[in-house]
């Protein structure tokens, strides 16, 4: 299977400089970037990391003696190129805040407690379909120092491979009906709003643990589309 | 579950300041460590080399909490591939991930990766493909890293893309017993980064 890339999906993305969200202003580069046809070494990458996945790592409520405080959830979805192909047996990694809206990251000085039976990293492999599957705590919002009275709506961080070193994406999967979004420079430094709903996960009633735990779907679409049109194929 | 065509690919978010713990956990945080920043194995084809740099945003300040992801060849010129796990290189993989540290400082060891066609089949210079992640970085930039005092460096395809003006922010300088290869977000000696 030969994929390619085209720049233009691409588009959708988040302006780099994008001054409501203040740390962009420094940190986007400002000189026109270099258009360059891909070669071998932006076509290829890493397709390794999963086998050093262990059987527990997608279950970040039991990586300690007892149990996290907060709402347990599972969060699961499909990792599929733009073809709508699943993505098999890539590396999917997650890390949030604790119930409290707490990283222990040192650095997160937040006035809410950590949560000594919850660490907030998590990694799975997808499965020969693309499919992935994390239980975890449902993080809780947090202040952060954008502007005045400014909050993160509730997120997991996701960070993913794909086939190449073009299809790699970091991204951040919200909740349904957050109160916060529309005052969330980082949620709406995306600029179209439907593109922006693509980072918000659906509740899933369906695979709900009755008596255990809600759940959430979260399907991510990396670059990647079949060299040869869809349509010709058939 | 249904399994329409995707609309569009998922929108990129900031890595944050917070993704050392789940992404580049080192000797800092206990957590699963898949990728450092040494890529050399006993069987990696190549001259060794270690690279050092520093991150820097648009008033020169180094930043913190920046995180860097390399990707590139062996010292022929292959890629990893584990559908070739019987090549006599198969335990390079090829790709490192650092986090910055207080100084914006980071290094990777690696070997120097030999020769990569580009599409036409001409030879590119020896160059390692570069990501960098921020906090303030809405998605990742994409860069280059070649080398100082290598002759093909005057016919790569890509380089010769760049203008001439700033075509050395892309080479990395021998320094000692090192190469260095700082990395400027935005300013006079902001890196080039390309449209991938
Ligand atoms: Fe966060």
């Amino acid at each position: 299977m030969t994929l390619v890339y085209p720049r233009e999906s691409n588009s959708i993305h988040a302006p780099r400089p994008y001054p409501a969200y203040r740390s962009t202003v420094k940190r986007s580069p400002q000189k026109p970037l270099v258009i360059m046809r891909h070669t071998m070494s932006e076509l290829t990458g890493p397709v390794y990391g999963q086998e050093t996945v262990r059987d527990n790592d997608h279950d970040l409520t039991i990586q300690h003696d007892g149990e996290p405080l907060g709402e347990r959830i599972i969060v699961h979805g499909y990792v599929k190129d733009e073809d709508g192909r699943g993505v098999a047996n890539t590396l999917v990694e997650v890390w949030q805040a604790n119930a409290c809206g707490r990283y222990i990251h040192v650095v997160d000085q937040h006035p809410a407690p950590l949560d000594p039976n919850f660490t907030g990293a998590g990694r799975a492999k997808t499965d020969d379909k693309g499919y992935f599957r994390f239980i975890t705590i449902k993080p809780g919002a947090y202040p952060w120092g954008n502007h005045h009275n400014a909050w993160r709506p509730a997120h997991i961080h996701f960070s993913v491979f794909g086939h190449s070193f073009v299809s790699r994406l970091v991204t951040q999967m919200y909740f349904p009906n957050d109160p916060l979004f529309a005052f969330d420079p980082i949620y709406n430094s995306i600029p179209d709003e439907s593109v922006r709903r693509r980072m918000v996960s659906s509740f899933d009633l369906d695979n709900t643990k009755p008596d255990w735990a809600l759940c959430y779907r979260f399907d991510i679409v990396l670059r990647g589309r079949d060299a040869t049109p869809m349509e010709s194929k058939r | 579950m249904t399994d329409t065509k995707p609309s569009g690919i998922t929108p990129s978010q900031t890595v944050g300041p917070y993704f050392k713990y789940g992404l580049t956990p080192g000797a800092d945080y206990r957590w699963n460590d898949a990728f450092g920043n040494n890529l050399v194995t006993p069987d990696a084809v190549g001259e060794r080399i270690r690279i050092e740099g520093q991150v820097f945003d648009g008033d020169g300040v180094p930043i913190s909490d920046s995180m860097l992801e390399i990707w590139q060849a062996d010292g022929q010129g292959r890629f990893a591939d584990q559908t070739k796990a019987t090549l006599p290189n198969a335990a390079f993989r090829g790709f490192g991930r650092t986090g910055t540290d207080k100084s914006g400082a980071f290094a990777f060891d690696t070997v120097k990766p030999g020769q990569v066609a580009d599409p036409d089949g001409k030879p590119q210079a020896p160059h390692i493909l570069l990501a960098v992640y921020a906090r303030g970085m809405t998605q990742q930039t994409y860069s280059r890293i070649y080398f100082e005092s290598e002759a093909s460096n005057a016919m790569d395809p890509v380089l010769a893309l760049v203008p001439a003006d700033r075509r050395d922010t892309l080479i990395a300088k021998k320094q000692g017993a090192s190469y260095r290869f700082d990395v400027h977000l935005q300013g006079d000696k902001e890196t080039v980064f390309f449209d991938l």
